[in-house]
């Protein structure tokens, strides 16, 4: 009798481990909005997809916002981050609060000197990997112009950046004074973004209507 | 050397072809007794095989029908079995409730008809008295006459005019007082009367519904009887009957998934509270399969609610428990299903708030005003209502499903035999079909080497008739 239990709980046990789920469901989104001089006034709109983002986001999904500055490869720059409490009364509060700290930043943000899209990639790879999320997805929300420090280097190939399962989105890509001029650099910058993801398997898209964020994310 | 150079006999491709089909034109001559046995004994093998297998397929047809109609028999018997019972006891209750007490039905019935009977005796008119006055007329009528103008005798009957007034005046004061007394005296008949009626109606109504249960006791009779024979009819009659339930059972079922998921969806997301949003098990979302497992339980109560009132007959086990466990079991099984309801309600209402707050979020994050709908409680109760219902809803699940369990069997039973026909008929179809092309292969062979076979039957001619030539010259010379 003792033996037939414990061939049952056994066997029950087994049986859980085998329905397990190991492959995580959860998304995560990182989000990078560019501070630089030219690009700060864009900023009320990146506050329309981060509410839009909160609304869509469930329970257990991570959220992180963070700025494009000088150099962006750092955690100060995260400005928001939070993975969303497993129950939707509470993850609700948490998107209140983060709501506020994201308005808060906005209207209280300084304009950067230089532009560094890489560094604020690759601390975005580094979040998305430490929460395990199984949708992963970069959000940057800036001209796509990079504008390092003289003398700071974001070698990708030396770094290895593996961006497989990666979706990067560029949003809200504004056409500079020089892009007029020469519309060229345009779609040569864009081409060289869409590169360096794809090298490295991700996934590359880039989103001027805004409205067409909701099928996106659906996807 | 490649294989197509030592085909190369002559340079003339057009004369290396020739030669080779003659080759081969007379290579299948040679082999043409065996080639065609070959052929046919192939074709045979796949036809006989293809018979046997159709054989088969139509003795399994047979023994599946032969054992659905044991089945449909047998299930048909026990259901008119039950329905007879229930007339039983029907006409018993009828008998023991309105019959039992004939005795004294019978003897008030007798009491009221004596009562009718004596006051109507007197009620009856009493013939008047003769009246006496006539003959003592008469009698002075016969007295000679004096002369006088009989003055004496006038003075006699105007007495006598005078005492005869008076008593018709007495004697018909008397018989109005009669006729008044059996008037009040019919007129007290009159309730009894109605009471007859009544009490008469009473019992005809009583014999009406019984007359109209013994003629649906005779129509099972006949049922079961033609059952018991088991007459091509009952099957046909049992079959079209386990087809239209396993239809109707099927639809009602479907009405109950349908609410099965109304009711999923009312407790899903309260759910995501408890057991978190974000958790999955095998691809499902924790909060869904809890809620899913909820239902479950409670169709599977209220199987066991419906088992124990032996509403239903799935599991035998619960049927054959003494009533007492019996009892005890459906309020066990009531007890969990008002808990479950209970608890559904609950959550219907932790639904309703956790709605209002994503909705309040939403439309912080869009920027508007956080607006309370109007009569919001109304959504709130209707739901709550709905998840306590609900539960009981789908107790009654059980009836259903137990008739489509039974009529599947029979609707299975019919579609295999229907497939193991089919099956024979394609077996034997394509068995038939290889075998004639067997023989059209063969007559193809034949038609390839015609050169050959033209030549033999040329010489063969040729030999029998030098053969008959010579005979006929014998003959001849003889």
């Amino acid at each position: 009798m003792k033996k037939n239990l414990i061939l049952i709980i056994f066997a029950v046990f087994i049986c859980a481990n085998g329905c397990a789920d190991t492959k995580s469901h959860s998304t995560a989104v990182y989000m990078l909005m560019d501070t630089s001089g030219t690009y700060k006034k864009q900023l009320t709109q990146a506050k329309a997809i981060i509410n839009y983002l909160l609304g869509t986001l469930q329970s257990g999904d991570s959220l992180a916002v963070a700025r494009i500055d000088s150099s962006s490869f750092s955690e100060k720059d995260i400005i928001a981050k939070m993975t969303f409490d497993q129950r939707p009364s509470a993850a609700n509060k948490q998107k209140l609060m983060f709501k506020k700290t994201v308005e808060d930043f906005i209207m209280n943000v300084q304009g950067s000197s230089h532009t560094d899209i890489t560094g604020g990639i690759l601390q975005a790879v580094e979040y998305i990997e430490e929460t395990g999320a199984g949708k992963k997805s970069i959000l940057i929300f800036s001209d796509m112009e990079e504008d390092l420090v003289k003398g700071h280097t974001r070698d990708l190939d030396k770094i290895n950046l593996n961006l497989t399962d990666y979706r990067v989105v560029a949003l809200n890509v504004i056409k500079l004074g020089s892009d007029q001029i020469d519309p060229a650099k345009y779609y040569d910058r864009l081409a060289v973004w869409e590169n360096r993801v794809k090298e490295r398997g991700g996934a590359w898209e880039k989103l001027g209507d805004l409205k067409r964020l909701e099928s996106l994310m659906a996807n | 050397m490649a294989f197509t150079e030592l085909l190369n006999v002559t340079d003339s491709s057009s004369l290396n072809f020739l030669i080779w089909f003659m080759v081969i034109v007379c290579m299948l001559y040679f082999a043409r007794k065996f080639a065609h046995e070959a052929i046919l004994s192939f074709c045979k093998i796949f036809r006989n095989g293809l018979r046997l297998m159709a054989k088969s397929a139509l003795l399994a047809e047979k023994k599946v029908s032969e054992r659905n109609r044991e089945v449909i028999l047998t299930t048909g018997k026990e259901a008119v079995e039950k329905m007879l019972e229930r007339e039983f006891h029907r006409v018993n209750a009828v008998v023991q409730r309105d019959l039992s007490g004939f005795p004294v039905l019978k003897r008030a019935l007798f009491d009221q008809i004596s009562r009718i009977d004596e006051d109507y005796m007197q009620s009856s008119e009493l013939p008047p008295p003769p009246p006496e006055w006539v003959e003592a007329v008469e009698a002075i009528a016969k007295l000679p006459y004096d002369g006088n103008g009989n003055k004496a005798v006038a003075n006699i009957l105007n007495e006598i005019h005078k005492s005869t007034l008076s008593q018709y005046k007495n004697a018909m004061e008397e018989y109005r007082k009669a006729v008044g007394a059996h008037h009040s005296a019919l007129n007290r008949l009159m309730p009894y009367w109605r009471k007859l009626t009544q009490t008469l109606g009473e019992v005809g109504k009583t014999i009406t519904g019984l007359q109209e249960r013994s003629v649906q006791i005779d129509k099972q009779m006949d049922k079961y009887e033609e059952i018991l024979s088991k007459t091509d009819k009952a099957e046909r009659m049992l079959t079209s009957s386990s087809i239209t339930q396993f239809f109707i059972s099927g639809l009602v079922l479907l009405i109950a998934v349908g609410g099965a998921i109304v009711n999923f969806n009312l407790i899903a997301l309260p759910m995501s509270e408890m057991v978190g949003g974000g958790s999955y098990i095998g691809g499902f979302k924790t909060s869904n399969v809890v809620a899913m497992i909820i239902i479950m339980v409670e169709v599977a109560m209220g199987l066991y609610l419906m088992e124990s009132l032996r509403i239903t007959r799935l599991f035998p086990i619960i049927g054959q428990m003494d009533d007492k466990m019996r009892t005890r079991m459906i309020w066990i099984t009531f007890g969990i299903l008002l808990i479950l309801a209970c608890i559904e309600s609950s959550l219907a209402l932790m639904r309703d708030t956790i709605a209002l707050n994503n909705q309040a979020l939403l439309q912080t994050l869009s920027g508007e005003d956080v607006l309370q709908p109007a009569n919001a409680w109304i959504p709130m109760v209707g739901q709550m209502v709905m998840g306590f219902i609900l539960p009981f809803v789908l107790t009654f699940v059980a009836i259903p499903l137990e008739s489509f369990v039974q009529s599947f069997r029979t609707v299975l039973g019919v579609l295999s035999t229907l497939l193991l026909r089919i099956l024979a008929f394609l077996m034997r179809l394509v068995g038939n079909i290889i075998f004639n092309l067997g023989c059209f292969t063969v007559n193809l062979y034949d038609v390839i080497i015609f050169p050959p076979l033209y030549l033999e039957n040329y010489i063969t001619s040729t030999k029998q008739n030098m053969v008959q030539n010579k005979r006929k010259e014998k003959e001849a010379v003889k």
